[in-house]
């Protein structure tokens, strides 16, 4: 659905240039949601805007849906814009309209008659859940409502693709879940292609289905979610991993449990999918002669599955917690020794 | 009635009433017509200075540098010179450089920029997500213009107007002195040259009412306007 070949895009400023996005290839397919994550400046939303071409780019090729995105005349490329739909961070609607006449405004742009705007804007305001709101402004909205508008004005043409700019980043957690129910909602629903970008793992975690790190304008790595949380590989993955697996606290915890000794190897162990659902430490117990003391659990679900983290402390001979870490690997489950003698 | 006559006659004995009222008028038809100009002139330069300015959508350094450098220069200048320097151009104009006609010219020139600031400072506090938000959705920069540039700023082009045409009421006084008629013109000829106070009196108090009068029409059709 999207493809991107050689993407550079490069500024120009009095402190000299910056590469703001550097030689990305990537692939997103139709009807999937992807997310690109990175740190404040990685880059990520010169990419995204490099994708409806409010940036254009220095070099390379953005083809979206059979079209070579540079390519296009003015008048084309308008035409190409309504169909990729964009939201945004602070929502960018205009206040000098309601909501039923912001959510009709792409439907103006586009040249929709007036009947027919109606009849779709009523429609969308059903699919967002903003029944009964319709003649509100937006100064009179929370920003939860603020972003369904926003939703409902970039589906208001029946684009194939939307682009997400950190559409949650101004919300509250609860919200949060809304908006991004709502989106895997409109996903399944009208099998839209996705493109989100955001800081937040659990963002990626709860909607996602395929995912890309960024770093200084470069794809570090990306893969299918479930995949990344369990074998993340650069050190940037890793952390952003940690934000959802990991509560803040729990790496300061552990630190305390190592001070007070008597505690023997801390293994983290992450299950994927099925694996979670197998009674893996029943057997260790059981068939190794080991004491072990679960320190700490979570499983979180991702759109591939179901994804935890466990950990445990081992206590007993020292091979025979080599050999149990043999058997968890066995299982198809990481491990990884947090702490040990 | 005989009787309330006989007393405004006390309070203002030399006011004639009947001058009085033609020159409110001759007021209000120069502050009105050249309103209405100033307000289309002043739209379309600052559309102008805006849509050219780094970053926007016709950016051009040079149009920007030269229409700044214009309302630059006509907002400097201080209106009674510019009456003056303007009589060979309104002569050419309206025929003659005397009465009510013969001050919009000067008071269309002096006021547009005025205007034109007011507008470019409505425009610029537009948000610029706003205008990309319309940009992602495949506006043509009309549809940006009509539909969200002007739309968007309306409430403060409606307190800008406000402004301006109390700027204008006041210019006219000034062209008053210098032929063109109104309240200034009778104020300045009729009461300060001839000694009679109550005329100068009279004449301040009707312009001051007609300013109390716009500025709470524009201030309410503002807040009306005003959906933030
Ligand atoms: N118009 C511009 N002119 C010059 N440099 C720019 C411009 N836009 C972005 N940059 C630079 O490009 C880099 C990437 O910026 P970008 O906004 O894409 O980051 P981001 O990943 O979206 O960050 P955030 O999470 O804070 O939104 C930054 O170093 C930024 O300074
Ligand atoms: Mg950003």
């Amino acid at each position: 659905m999207i493809s991107l070949t050689n993407l550079v895009k490069t500024y120009h400023t009095r402190d000299g240039q910056v590469t703001a996005v550097d030689s990305i290839d990537l692939t997103i397919d139709e009807g999937e949601i992807f997310g690109i994550i990175g740190y404040s400046g990685a880059g990520k939303s010169t990419l995204i805007r490099l994708l409806n071409m409010l940036e254009t780019p220095s070099s390379g090729n953005v083809m979206i849906a059979g079209k070579n995105m540079n390519h296009l005349s003015n008048k084309q490329l308008r035409k190409a814009r309504q169909e990729i739909g964009m939201i945004f961070q602070h929502f960018n609607l205009l206040w000098s309209r309601t909501v039923k006449e912001n959510i009709a405004f792409p439907l103006e742009i586009k040249g929709v008659p007036k009947e027919e705007r109606e009849k779709r804007v009523n429609e969308l305001i059903g699919l967002v859940g903003l029944e009964g709101r319709g003649e509100s402004y937006p100064s009179q909205l929370s920003g939860g409502q603020k972003q369904r508008v926003g939703i409902a004005r970039a589906l208001a043409n029946n684009p194939k693709v939307l682009l997400c700019d950190e559409a949650t980043s101004a919300l509250d957690p609860k919200t949060t879940d809304s908006i991004l129910e709502l989106l895997v909602d409109i996903n399944k629903k009208l099998g839209l292609t996705i493109v989100l970008i955001t800081h937040e793992m659990h963002v990626i975690r709860k909607i996602c289905h395929r995912v890309a790190v960024m770093e200084e304008g470069r794809i570090v790595e990306q893969g299918n979610v479930l995949e990344v949380f369990k074998k993340p590989k650069e050190l940037m993955t890793k952390e952003f991993v940690k934000q959802v697996t990991e509560p803040e606290e729990t790496e300061e915890a552990l630190k305390q449990l190592f001070k007070d000794n008597g505690i023997g190897h801390v293994l983290q162990l992450t299950f994927v999918g099925g694996e979670a659902k197998k009674p893996l430490i029943n057997t260790i117990i059981k068939s190794y002669d080991v004491t072990v003391n679960i320190l700490q659990g979570k499983i979180s679900q991702t759109q591939n599955g179901p994804y935890g983290s466990l950990f445990i402390s081992v206590e007993g001979d020292k091979d025979e917690i080599d050999r149990v870490q043999d058997f968890i690997r066995g299982q198809q489950v990481e491990v990884e020794v947090i702490h040990g003698e | 009635m005989n009787n309330l006559l006989l007393q405004q006659t006390w309070f203002f004995p030399n006011v004639n009433w009947s001058t009085m009222w033609e020159a409110t008028l001759e007021t209000i038809y120069m502050a009105s017509i050249s309103l209405v100009l100033t307000f289309v002139f002043g739209i379309l330069l600052g559309l102008l200075l805006f849509l050219t300015d780094t970053g926007n959508l016709w950016e051009n350094k040079g149009i920007q540098t030269v229409t700044a450098a214009f309302v630059n220069i006509f907002r400097s200048v201080p209106f009674i010179i510019l009456i003056v320097l303007l009589i060979p151009f309104t002569t050419f104009i309206v025929g003659s450089f005397l009465g009510p006609s013969a001050a919009l010219p000067a008071l269309i020139i002096g006021a547009s920029p005025f205007y034109a600031r007011l507008v470019e400072i409505a425009l610029r506090e537009i948000d610029k997500g706003v205008i990309e938000a319309a940009k992602s959705m495949g506006a043509s920069n009309r549809q940006i213009i009509f539909k969200v540039l002007l739309p968007e700023s309306l409430p403060a082009l409606v307190s800008g107007i406000t402004v301006t045409a109390i700027a204008l009421v006041s210019f006219t006084a000034m062209a008053g002195v210098i032929g063109a008629g109104g309240l200034g013109d009778l104020a300045y000829r009729h009461g300060f040259q001839r000694s009679r106070e109550d005329v100068t009196l009279m004449a301040t108090i009707i312009v001051l009412v007609i300013v109390f009068i716009i500025q709470f029409i524009g201030d309410r059709l503002t807040n009306k306007l005003d959906k933030r």
